[in-house]
């Protein structure tokens, strides 16, 4: 159960080290810009690497795990990937080093001193490591240190406007980590246990006391904070719009999928006792979350400001493939992220570039010319982004609304079918708006920009390649639309099989405790065997 | 704001409130305590000297900076979560030995092991993060920059 000893079971952690190794090399180097960002997009790439290798290791075997210091499963903390977790370390490397790259022409020097590479790469591991443990309360302290810098990074070197979007940030992300806090202490009370796989035995032997609904319901709330599900998405639309660009798109492109996979691990793998309660409420949540992102965002007048309310109408879809919960549907939420994540993060990554070409990001002042006529490449890029978010054929987008869309039809659930599909056509609408307004229209000189504080220039060379790289991926997910699907199924399914993950963490003897029906104390004696077994850490 | 008597005492109090909380920071390994409570002692500490005087003093007390400090810190702990894997051993798993340990008595000696420095690189990244937090806080603000989010110049290309 432990692995082959020392290097070949690190794999679980590297993607959480490497970012860490650089951020704490690029402090010790802070006299020197180049070196941070050497060492910055170094730690992104280590980290993609590992992602990858992690990827191709869970395709072909079991889940892998790492017990951390040796302690073992259920008293230390375990490391746990299986293909959801290291699709999503894959998806969170892309994301950086597509971050790294654009930082470099995009984020000017004055904010790049203020630790801007350390702070990235904490936060890179923060979301990493909320992706791959296996433990609650470890859980909540990769969501601390991915938090933590996000608050920097939101505040850095800002002014008036960036502070105040920071305060709406951090006022409601800090109660939603105390009401994840609280809950995982209620966890623990009542399971005596923090460990997800311990926590899903023993929900699943039917032990679990009836309070353990009532706290995964204050769970969900504290993840559907962080992942800006209704009704307490505002926080994001009020800040995401004020950082530099490239810090709008890490976050938009990873932080509220970290809710996202918080959500999907939880109401998966744990707490699935009362699952019809549980997920009506979050078909509701996710009918309503699509509904209400995409009516805010109908009624934006800037760039970022609209690109921010699909991240909330977007959020719902994914929630809405956890709700229905069958397989098909978690297959479509796991098929939605991938697609999300990348088209998110190039959309802000190409909204940096249109602002850059236009002096401007609003919507109501467009730049003399044309932009379409200006840089008829940038427009392409967006129209690949945009389109594909709206769900246009061939695009990856409407691979991931089809699916879930089916699942909701196999599913009968009519009302959120409509719903999707209405808010589809909504999104599109809206991607027309910025297509005609930025990108397309020229419109009387007299009407120039009253916001214009710095004239256009062009984009540097690293920033059209981050979205052309990202364009380009989103364009093979479309064509390679099959494959894709085919490892969302498998991942989902294994979601679902809560005890290969059980099996993976605790060991064959727990889940023989499991068919003899519940004892509260199994889990225990499985732990002491274990002990005996591997001999303790000292 | 110069106060004679919260200067006097802080010369006194400073040395005692790091004693505390070296004494703090050994106790962790069995006790309350560790490198976190025992770094946030220390700031206090240290929070108090630049009150007392001001940050430019306390960052001169420091000598090192503080970004230095972090980076110290985040890797003596990383370094020392991955010495086991040296040894063949789990990440973070804890490695000892003792100084002057005498078998034939039963005398344990002084155990020295990797947690060890783990703690002590929790309790330097904690004073350093502690201390740019609040000797930012004190000095007066920069330039305040009222410009765009995005905004392109100098070496940023």
């Amino acid at each position: 159960m432990d692995g082959p000893p020392g290097n070949a079971n690190l794999l679980p952690v590297l993607p959480v080290l490497i970012p860490l190794i650089a951020a704490a090399l690029s402090l010790l180097a802070w006299r020197s810009l180049a070196i941070q960002r050497g060492l910055g997009l170094a730690g992104a790439v280590g980290l993609l690497a590992s992602a990858v290798t992690l990827l191709v290791e869970v395709e072909r075997g079991p889940i892998l795990v790492l017990q951390v210091g040796a302690w073992p499963a259920p008293f230390g903390i375990s490391f746990v990937v299986d293909r959801f977790g290291a699709v999503m370390t894959v998806l969170a490397g892309v994301v950086g080093v597509a971050t790294f790259v654009f930082s470099m022409g995009s984020v000017d020097a004055r904010r790049q001193r203020l630790l801007y590479h350390p702070l990235l790469c904490v936060l890179l591991a923060g979301v990493c490591g909320a992706f791959l443990t296996g433990d609650l309360f470890n859980l909540y302290v990769w969501f601390e240190v991915l938090l933590m810098s996000s608050f920097a990074l939101l505040a850095l070197g800002g002014g008036v406007l960036q502070v105040e979007g920071a305060i709406k940030y951090v006022t409601l992300n800090l109660l939603s980590s105390a009401l994840f806090l609280i809950a995982t202490g209620l966890v623990y009370g009542a399971l005596g246990t923090l460990n997800m796989a311990d926590i899903a035995l023993k929900v699943r032997a039917g032990d679990s006391p009836e309070a353990v609904v009532a706290v995964s319901v204050l769970l969900m709330t504290a993840f559907g904070i962080k992942a800006a599900a209704f009704p307490l998405f505002f926080w994001l639309p009020a800040s995401y719009h004020t950082p530099p660009f490239a810090v709008s798109a890490i976050f938009a492109g990873l932080l509220t999928k970290v809710g996202v996979y918080a959500l999907v691990r939880s109401f998966t793998l744990m707490f699935v006792a009362e699952s019809e309660f549980t997920h009506a409420i979050l078909l509701v949540a996710a009918g309503l979350t699509m509904a209400v992102g995409v009516l805010g965002a109908a009624s934006q007048r800037e760039f970022r400001k609209v690109l921010s309310f699909h991240i909330v109408s977007q959020i719902g879809y994914m929630i809405m493939g956890l709700a229905l919960f069958t397989p098909l549907a978690i297959a479509g939420t796991i098929f939605y992220v991938i697609h999300h994540i990348v088209v998110k993060a190039n959309l802000f990554f190409i909204a940096g570039i249109a602002d850059r070409l236009r002096g401007t990001s609003s919507l109501v002042h467009a730049g003399r010319t044309s932009l379409y006529a200006k840089a008829p490449f940038v427009s392409a890029l967006f129209v690949v982004a945009a389109f594909s978010l709206a769900g246009m054929p061939p695009l990856s987008g409407f691979f991931a609304k089809f699916v879930l869309l089916k699942a909701g039809v196999e599913a009968k659930s009519w009302t959120i079918v409509a719903t999707a599909a209405a808010v589809g056509l909504l999104t599109l609408f809206s991607m027309t708006k910025i297509w005609a307004e930025a990108f397309w229209k020229a419109p009387d000189p007299a009407d120039a920009p009253i916001d214009r504080t710095r004239s256009p220039k062009p984009p540097a060379r690293g920033m059209i390649g981050t979205c052309t790289a990202l364009a380009a991926i989103t364009v093979l997910i479309g064509i390679f639309a099959g494959p894709v699907f085919e490892f969302s199924q498998r991942a989902a399914e294994q979601l679902l099989d809560g005890e290969q993950y059980i099996r993976a963490v605790l060991g064959e003897q727990a889940l023989a405790r499991l068919e003899t029906g519940g004892e509260t104390s199994g889990s225990l004696r499985i732990a002491d065997g274990t002990t005996a077994e591997i001999g303790g850490p000292r | 704001m110069k106060n004679v008597l919260l200067q006097t005492a802080t010369r006194y109090l400073l040395p005692l409130l790091l004693l505390f909380s070296v004494v703090i920071f050994l106790q962790g390994h069995n006790k309350p305590g560790g490198g976190f409570i025992a770094g946030l002692i220390a700031a206090a500490a240290f929070s108090l000297h630049a009150l007392a005087f001001d940050a430019a003093s306390t960052r001169r007390l420091l000598r090192v900076d503080l970004r230095s400090l972090i980076g110290i810190g985040l890797t003596l702990a990383i370094a020392s979560a991955a010495l086991p894997l040296a040894f063949g051993r789990t990440f973070f798993s804890g490695l000892w030995t003792s100084i002057g340990g005498d078998p034939a008595t039963g005398d344990p000696g002084l155990k020295i092991g990797t947690p060890l420095f783990f703690d002590l690189g929790v309790y330097l990244l904690v004073v350093g993060i502690a201390m740019l937090l609040v000797l930012t806080l004190l000095e007066p603000a920069g330039p305040t920059y009222e410009g765009p989010a995005d905004e392109s110049e100098g070496d940023a290309a």
